[in-house]
């Protein structure tokens, strides 16, 4: 890898997007790169926006990813997806979970909902995958797995092995999930 | 050697756990909160939760004094709690080295505010350590405890939310020896009153002298020569977005800022064409650059006083350069909001309906000010709910039966108490609400004195908020519970009617601890009549579409607060659970 790589996690709060990240950051480490991952925790987890941003390579200094820098965004909603668009760089990829979370703005009618997301995104990302990964979670009987399963779909993208990506799995999960959160990445994976 | 991927307050704890801490005091604030959960791992080190940061640090200058290596952590306002101590603290000076983390918040990510600590270093003359990532912040509380053992003097290792929540990578050192110092009776260091404390004003301006000598000698100052167009001086998480931005520019990285090494400062500047002086919020190293006549070409000027910096916008100060980024979609903003099945959405409920004024407190329940319920008032401050009911009533007291107080268990514990002692001393009427959910929530669900576990987990005594109530006076305290909405509106009612003080305690635990009993709920869409009402209590899992309501099941928790508002019984369990 040539410089660093910049992955931005964007979702709603509690929707399990820090196992998400520990998993990218164990990879990383099992590669030999330095990792920086930030993320804010309070108030905004309380069901509202909330994003996790890792970086990795030989070096990394700032943990920020700013506008038009990151390399892949992986929404765990199709809205935060297009929140974040603009934060994504000239050849970038976008894994969309096309799960759709009302903010409380739309829930009082104050805003509307965006029903086009989906086609943003794809019009604004050089690449995009969609896959809807709650009804991935749901049919291997656990909705918090989602997370895995998108971090699935995104390793398909990178250049990194499946072996590499198991590996970290297996030192990130406790034990008793592990069969189901292997069951999950592979699904997504192959999404 | 093990290196492990921690975030700066893991790293803070680890450093405790390596530098011989013996003792470990705090109360949860974000973003420091996680310094004493950490620690708690530690059987060496005795940690506590205190009901604030004065107590916090109160406690840690008895263990310092007794010879303990001690830290105490809070958030940048905790530090405003504790300052009273702290200024001094700084005169006695130490035994056991002491070290206080304040976690401050540029961005105000979940504050109330964003006050630059720093100033608090130099104003009450104490160290200052500006770590600027996780490996520093563990290694800098073995510094703060050297220097504040060296020169007699409380340190500061003030942190920002991008270090104290960004995971870098750390190196894992040995736990050194826990050793206590000797105890030795020295009244006229420990005893501050005038005759002792206008001796110790010379003893500090001394100190403050041979600080400064260390911080021209100390590597936690250190030049990084490269190209000598652009030198930089910087602390803290700013270093990062320097070296990112300017890879070729020269850079002063100063870990230690109070007080400054400017004789360094002065020679780095003399060899570089331009000096930048790039720190988050106040100009806190710049103006006394300035001040001592050394010519700074660029710094707050440039880029900003308020909020977070990054390596963009100081291309764009130094270099003129603009991001070519897209710019952002228009899409609605999703702000944070209580939980399905949050104890606090009743009482809001209950008060926005009957139209009461309420000062409000920190904690979840802070967002009862947010759509729809938009019940609060008022926010400034812990504990601040209680006396700004008992000033409105002052100024307005022909309005006082529309006036209410709500205040959260832990905040009250912290510093609501001496609000309700005001209140009833002072012949107030005001009804106050405590939503006891029974846990400190916001910060991530911390023990506290009236939960009868420790830090640990440990059984303790639990404080009795009714008999605490009682004892100073209130006669009218009654107990409801959160969720049940009529019983909320009659003791509301009732209490404000009344002309002397009273206390209604709703509780309910926090939805995210308490096991689920009640079945998940559904709209019964052949009795829903679309009149939105349920939509009015602002519950995340229920939406509004095609003139009915629909309950997310995968949200729910069965509250039934819905329930209690739907006026056709549309509302119902989901059968077979």
């Amino acid at each position: 890898m040539k410089g660093t790589m910049s992955i931005l996690l964007v979702g709603v709060g509690g929707q399990g997007t820090i196992l998400a990240s520990k998993i990218l950051s164990e990879v990383a480490m099992r590669q030999g790169y330095d990792v920086k991952m930030t993320e804010i925790h309070g108030m905004a987890q309380r069901g509202g926006s909330v994003v996790t941003q890792v970086r990795m390579g030989e070096k990394v200094h700032s943990p920020l990813i700013e506008p038009g820098q990151a390399d892949y965004i992986v929404a765990f909603e199709q809205l935060e997806g297009l929140r974040w668009m603009h934060y994504l760089n000239d050849h970038g990829t976008v894994i969309v979970n096309t799960q759709r979370i009302n903010p409380m703005t739309v829930i009082t009618g104050a805003a509307e909902y965006p029903g086009d997301a989906l086609e943003q995104i794809k019009a604004g990302a050089p690449n995009m995958v969609q896959l809807n990964a709650l009804d991935i979670a749901k049919q291997l009987g656990n909705m918090r797995v989602v997370n895995v399963v998108l971090l699935g779909a995104m390793a398909k993208q990178t250049t990194i092995t499946k072996d590499d990506w198991l590996a970290a799995l297996e030192t990130t999960v406790p034990a008793r999930f592990l069969d189901l959160n292997r069951q999950a990445f592979l699904a997504g994976y192959s999404a | 050697m093990t290196k492990a991927l921690l975030t700066g307050n893991e790293a803070i704890a680890r450093g405790a756990y390596e530098y011989g801490v013996s003792v470990a005091t705090a109360y949860p604030g974000t973003p420091s909160t996680e310094i004493l959960e950490n620690i708690a791992q530690w059987k060496e080190i005795r940690a506590q939760w205190s009901p604030n940061e004065k107590v916090a640090l109160e406690v840690a200058i008895g263990a310092s004094i007794a010879g303990a290596r001690t830290l105490v952590a809070m958030k940048h306002v905790g530090v405003n709690v504790a300052a009273d101590p702290l200024f001094t603290f700084t005169y006695t000076g130490v035994n056991g080295g002491l070290v206080l983390v304040s976690a401050d918040d540029p961005g105000l990510h979940s504050s109330q505010n964003e006050q630059d600590n720093r100033t608090y270093a130099r104003f009450a003359k104490m160290g200052l350590l500006e770590p600027a990532d996780s490996q520093e912040a563990k290694d800098m509380v073995g510094q703060a405890l050297m220097i504040s053992e060296r020169f007699d003097v409380p340190v500061m290792l003030r942190t920002t939310t991008r270090i104290s929540h960004s995971k870098t990578l750390v190196e894992l050192g040995e736990p050194q020896a826990r050793t206590l110092k000797e105890y030795k009776k020295d009244v006229r260091k420990y005893v501050a009153v005038p005759a002792n404390a206008k001796v110790r004003t010379g003893v500090k301006q001394q100190r403050l002298l041979e600080m400064a000598e260390f911080s021209e000698q100390t590597e936690l100052n250190r030049i990084e020569w490269r190209e000598k167009r652009v030198g930089v001086v910087t602390s803290g998480i700013a270093y990062q977005y320097v070296k990112e931005a300017l890879p070729e520019a020269s850079v002063l990285k100063l870990g230690f800022t109070n007080p400054i090494p400017l004789k360094k400062i002065a020679d780095f500047a003399a060899q570089v064409e331009q000096l930048w002086v790039i720190e988050e919020l106040d100009p806190l190293v710049e103006e006394q650059i300035r001040a001592a006549g050394i010519k700074v070409s660029g710094g707050k000027a440039e880029l900003s006083r308020v909020g977070e910096y990054s390596p963009s916008m100081i291309r764009k100060a130094i270099l003129g350069e603009d991001s070519t980024a897209q710019a952002p979609a228009a899409v609605p903003v999703r702000p944070p909001v209580l939980c399905p099945g949050c104890p606090h959405r009743g009482p809001f409920y209950a008060l926005r309906k009957n139209r009461k004024r309420v000062t409000g407190d920190i904690g979840c329940y802070t967002l009862g000010a947010s759509a729809p319920l938009e019940s609060i008032d008022t926010t400034i401050c812990m504990g601040a709910s209680i006396p700004v009911a008992l000033g409105m009533e002052k100024a307005r007291p022909e309005e006082v039966e529309n006036l209410v107080a709500v205040i959260g268990d832990s905040t009250f514990l912290h510093s609501g108490i001496t609000g309700l002692i005001d209140t009833v001393y002072n012949k107030g009427t005001t009804t106050i609400m405590i939503l006891d959910n029974s846990i400190t929530a916001m910060t991530g669900h911390q023990h506290h004195a009236a939960t009868g576990q420790t830090l640990q987990g440990e059984a303790t005594s639990q404080v009795d908020f009714e008999a605490l109530c009682r004892a100073v006076g209130v006669k009218r305290v009654r107990v409801v519970d959160a969720g049940n909405l009529a019983e909320l509106e009659q003791a509301i009612k009732e209490e404000t009617a009344v002309r002397e003080p009273s206390v209604i305690i709703a509780r309910r635990p926090c939805a995210l601890i308490a096991k689920q009993t009640a079945p998940r709920l559904k709209v019964n869409h052949d009795a829903c009549t679309g009149c939105r009402m349920c939509m009015s209590i602002g519950c995340p899992a229920i939406s509004f579409a095609d003139k009915k309501s629909t309950i997310d099941p995968t949200l729910c928790v069965g509250c039934g607060l819905c329930q209690q508002v739907c006026k056709f019984n549309a509302i119902v369990p989901e059968e077979g659970q």
